[in-house]
């Protein structure tokens, strides 16, 4: 795509280096450990070490004997303020800090405030807890056998361990498609429990002012203002109104969803700088942010494929059982509690579709929040991507032919999905193409005949997602009530330079660079001489945050939308300058000219000027706009991704030798970026599909509860990322764009678990869950007798 | 608790300080002398958030006493850049992109100066090895290859446009 502004301007398609950059690359970043306010306390937490029990008393003497600890707090202290129950952000419930009974490993029991970290850390160390352990509840399937105990006792009403049923599609009629087909296969999977595991963990510093009745919070927080919200409607009671709260989320380390809810910790601190009237610190370590911070999936999904003998796809069934832990602490849309789910027919067009999730209680860590997707686009396309290739290895179709066959044609877009969604465009099969040219497919299958002759174990995996993003239309989605909008506020001062605010936070995705870039499209004002801002609810404004690649589908749009506005004004002014009438005006990025008369023209800046010094008569002065973003439609991003693995017969070691990634985001804004967001989520791929899993013993044990045992992806397993694109602009966006930060994380574990899949499937192989460890793959190979 | 006056040189600037006997070097920077460039990111040595120079050598400061670093040099992150501006690694992940949130680009800088102080011109496999301990959830760690590499090319041209200038001198 060529730039339509020069690279002075550097509007949407150039690689403009980031402009955060230079503060992070010589330390100058300000995260949220970075801030130390006058006076302010440590707070650290007392964690259970068991899964489930009674809390028969709390001894907090000894705790308050050490040097420089201050207070410690407890549930019965929070209860007094009604403050040791908080709602979840899908309406359920948590406890802030127990009265009586823990419900998952690690949960928070009481908090040690002292006047340093290694102070509060002693204090946590002497505080005595008396537990009583009860028999926890830890696989979901046992949570609904009859005899299992309520675990949610607390709820009205609450007589099982059941939280929801969520169904879409027509049972009926996909029933009648499965009685009628020729061929239909099955397989059972799990996603499991993972972590986001940014490399900055959870934290805060709460300050609140007894004088003024103020309280500012700087916390790792993805969503500033709807935290805000919620704070006001938590603790509206004890005197925090909504005008009265700041929340700043400073520089972000990371956040892949995981700085979306809002933990224990948080509220803690709050609550110790109100009673202490001090600022407090609370920064949670590791094995902490992996053992109590909300996971990610844990779907265990049953899928079937209806197909006629040819491979012609006709249905899709799943029945999926999720394991949402202690409480539903997910971050979704309220009407959307299996998220967006229903994508899960994918690229493939077919005539009916039923899916239905139930969830459920277990003693875990509450969540269920996204691990760098779209609300459960991840387990939607693993769980079609991989039951499609079980179809093709049944009826021994080639795989990347039997999805070319069953794609959606891009003549039939916008495509109306069998389980509600409007697609809004698609090219799947020119990605596939590409991706196919990329990786030289038909020499790769060559190449695996020949090895499997000489019994070397290679693989090829493919996969064609369609992720749903951007959320989302007011009419169906909110969270908590507050629709999913966002917003933009841009001012241009007299001299050209402008400032641009959001209701996003990047946490590291580069919007001081992309959103200055889309101004500078629009207003043909240099992307260097735009200060964007996002993060603090004082200044910014109202807006739902980032995550679930919403940022360019809802605040980029309202970005272009207010910069558009601005051009409005900014062209009855270069009329006025130019003696002219409106219509008579020409625009190209950066100048108003006269048409037929191009040497006559006035640029951006001297109309910026004019708006503060030389207005037409009776214009407002100023040169400014403001965009609420409510979006038409969700974005529909696709791509192929193909990779080739190769299989240690030693060891049962997958190794990713190759991995191509095409993907189609619509317009781009930076390609730099985009490529970024692809080779960052590709990696958050190739974790989950080979090492990331968070396991529980049956006495509720978190297994990987640092990074001993929780292995993230280094640069020794992560391979060389090849990467393409096609475009394919979405046509409800102001800008053609239609998000990418997630697109990767989405479909590269399937692509993984075809290729181990497809090495081992001439010996009967069908499916293995993720991740797939040197273990999994070495039992099976050792139970067929090919191990060396 | 026992306390220890120990004195070290931080990006050559020398500091005395009065700390804990179990005070980790990590602390002492981030708390003690407000170096907040140097982040902690796992407690467990994994990660390489912290990595600093200590005695020239990549070293994971939340693992080290700070009276293990008792008269000894460190180097950080806000030391890397000179009077004339940043440092070749620091303008190769700026040109490589090779951050995005900036967490782990201190250590990954640390990592890479000691890198190509040993080795000033490694190969792709070389620089993922010596960044192998420190992690990085946002970049998929090939723009960090690049970037290692841009400034391996930048420094060796430098080094070679000084040796040209010292040979031309002995010419003349």
């Amino acid at each position: 795509m060529t730039p339509k502004t020069s690279a002075d301007i550097c509007g949407m398609g150039h690689s403009m280096k980031r402009k955060e950059d230079p503060r992070f690359l010589q330390g100058k970043g300000n995260y949220i450990d970075d801030i130390v306010l006058p006076g302010m306390l440590w707070l650290d937490i007392v964690r259970s070490p068991i899964a489930y029990g009674k809390i028969k008393g709390i001894d907090s003497s000894k705790a308050l004997e050490v040097p420089g600890v201050l207070a410690v707090l407890t549930g019965k202290d929070l209860e007094a303020y009604n403050l040791h129950w908080m709602p979840t952000l899908m309406s359920d419930t948590q406890m802030v800090l127990p009265t009586d009974t823990v419900m998952y490993q690690a949960q928070e029991v009481a908090a040690v405030i002292a006047t340093s970290r290694y102070a509060a850390a002693d204090g946590v160390a002497a505080v005595e807890v008396d537990y009583e352990p009860m028999k926890p509840v830890i696989d979901p399937f046992k949570a609904l056998e009859e005899d299992a105990p309520v675990l949610r006792s607390d709820k009205d009403g609450q007589t099982d361990n059941r939280i929801w049923h969520w169904e879409a599609g027509d049972k009926a009629a996909t029933d009648k498609v499965f009685e009628e087909a020729d061929v239909v296969v099955r397989e059972r999977m799990h996603v499991p429990r993972i972590h986001v595991a940014s490399i900055e963990t959870c934290g805060c510093v709460a300050d609140f002012n007894p004088v003024e009745g103020h309280l500012t919070v700087y916390m790792t927080t993805q969503a500033p203002h709807a935290i805000r919200t919620v704070l006001a409607l938590v603790a509206g009671h004890v005197g925090l109104s909504e005008e009265k709260i700041r929340v700043v989320s400073p520089d972000i380390g990371g956040g892949f969803g995981g700085k979306v809810p809002v933990y224990p910790g948080y509220v803690v601190a709050i609550a110790a700088s109100v009673v202490l009237g001090k600022p407090v610190k609370w920064i949670e370590d590791r094995m902490e942010n992996l053992q109590a911070d909300s996971f990610a999936r844990d779907y265990h999904m049953a899928a079937e494929l209806a197909a006629d003998a040819d491979g012609k796809i006709r249905g899709l069934r799943i029945k999926t059982l999720a394991d949402h832990g202690y409480s539903d602490a997910q971050a979704a849309p309220s009407k959307f509690p299996a998220g967006l789910f229903s994508i899960c027919t994918g690229s493939y067009d077919m005539e009916q579709a039923y899916a239905e999730v139930d969830a459920v209680y277990t003693n875990k860590p509450p969540g269920g929040v996204a691990y760098r997707c779209s609300f459960r686009v991840t387990e939607a396309v693993h769980c079609m991507e991989r039951v499609v290739d079980t179809l093709a290895h049944r009826i021994g179709k080639d795989p990347a032919e039997l999805r070319e066959e069953n794609f959606i044609p891009k003549e039939a877009f916008p495509y109306q999905s069998p389980l509600g969604w409007e697609y809004d465009s698609g090219d799947y099969q020119a990605a596939m193409d590409k991706a196919k040219e990329m990786i030289g497919y038909d020499d790769l299958r060559r190449e695996q005949a020949e090895k499997r002759a000489r019994s070397e174990l290679m693989g090829i995996g493919v996969c064609s997602f369609t992720e749903v993003l951007g959320a989302g239309p007011s009419k169906d989605f909110d969270i908590l009530g507050i629709k999913m909008f966002d917003s933009a506020e841009v001012r241009v001062h007299p001299t050209g330079k402008a400032i641009a605010r959001f209701g996003t936070k990047s946490q590291g995705q580069g919007h001081e660079t992309t959103y200055a870039q889309i101004i500078a499209e629009e207003l043909g004002l240099p992307a260097a001489h735009v200060q964007v801002e996002e993060g603090d609810t004082d200044t910014a404004p109202y807006g739902l945050g980032t995550y679930a690649s919403r940022s360019t589908p809802t605040a980029g749009a309202a970005g272009a939308m207010a910069a558009r506005q601005i051009r409005d004004k900014a062209s009855k002014i270069a009329a006025h300058l130019m003696e002219v009438s409106e219509e008579d005006l020409e625009w190209e990025p950066g100048k108003f000219s006269v048409k037929g008369a191009p040497d006559r023209s006035v640029t951006i800046q001297d109309c910026a000027f004019a708006a503060y010094t030389n207005l037409p008569e009776g214009m407002e002065p100023g040169l400014e706009a403001t965009n609420y973003y409510d979006p038409p439609n969700l974005t529909f991003p696709f791509g192929t991704y193909i990779c080739v693995v190769d299989i240690d017969r030693g060891t049962g070691e997958v190794t990713v030798r190759r991995f191509v990634a095409v993907d189609d985001c619509g317009n781009i804004i930076n390609p730099m970026i985009v490529q970024g967001q692809i080779h960052g989520g590709l990696t958050q791929g190739i974790g989950p599909a080979l090492f990331e899993e968070i396991p529980y013993d049956e006495d509720g044990n978190n297994l990987a509860g640092s990074f001993m045992d929780y292995l993230v992806p280094t640069s020794m397993e992560t391979p060389a990322w090849e990467t393409g694109h096609t475009i394919t602009p979405s046509p409800h966006h102001p800008l053609g764009a239609k998000g990418v930060g997630e697109s990767a994380t989405v479909g590269a574990p399937p692509a993984i678990a075809n290729a181990v899949v497809d090495a081992l499937a001439h010996l009967g192989v069908t499916h293995l869950d993720i991740p797939i460890t040197p273990d999994k793959v070495w039992d099976i190979l050792n139970e067929k007798g090919v191990a060396e | 608790m026992a306390t220890h006056q120990i004195s070290v040189t931080v990006n050559g600037e020398a500091h005395a300080a009065e700390v804990e006997s179990r005070t980790l070097l990590v602390h002492l920077i981030r708390d003690e002398l407000r170096l907040t460039g140097t982040h902690i990111g796992c407690d467990t040595t994994h990660c390489g958030a912290c990595t600093v120079l200590l005695g020239g050598k990549p070293t994971k400061s939340c693992t080290v006493l700070a009276i293990q670093a008792d008269g000894c040099e460190i180097g950080t992150v806000e030391g890397l850049a000179g009077a004339d501006g940043m440092h070749p690694l620091q303008e190769g992940f700026w040109e490589k992109h090779g951050l995005q949130c900036g967490f782990c680009t201190p250590g990954m800088l640390m990592t890479g100066a000691a890198l190509l102080a040993e080795n000033p011109n490694p190969s792709e496999g070389e620089i993922r090895e010596a960044i192998s301990g420190n992690l990085c959830r946002c970049t998929g760690y090939v723009n960090i290859v690049k970037a290692v590499r841009y400034a391996a090319d930048k420094m060796g041209a430098a080094a070679a446009e000084t040796a040209n200038a010292a040979t031309d001198g002995e010419d003349n």
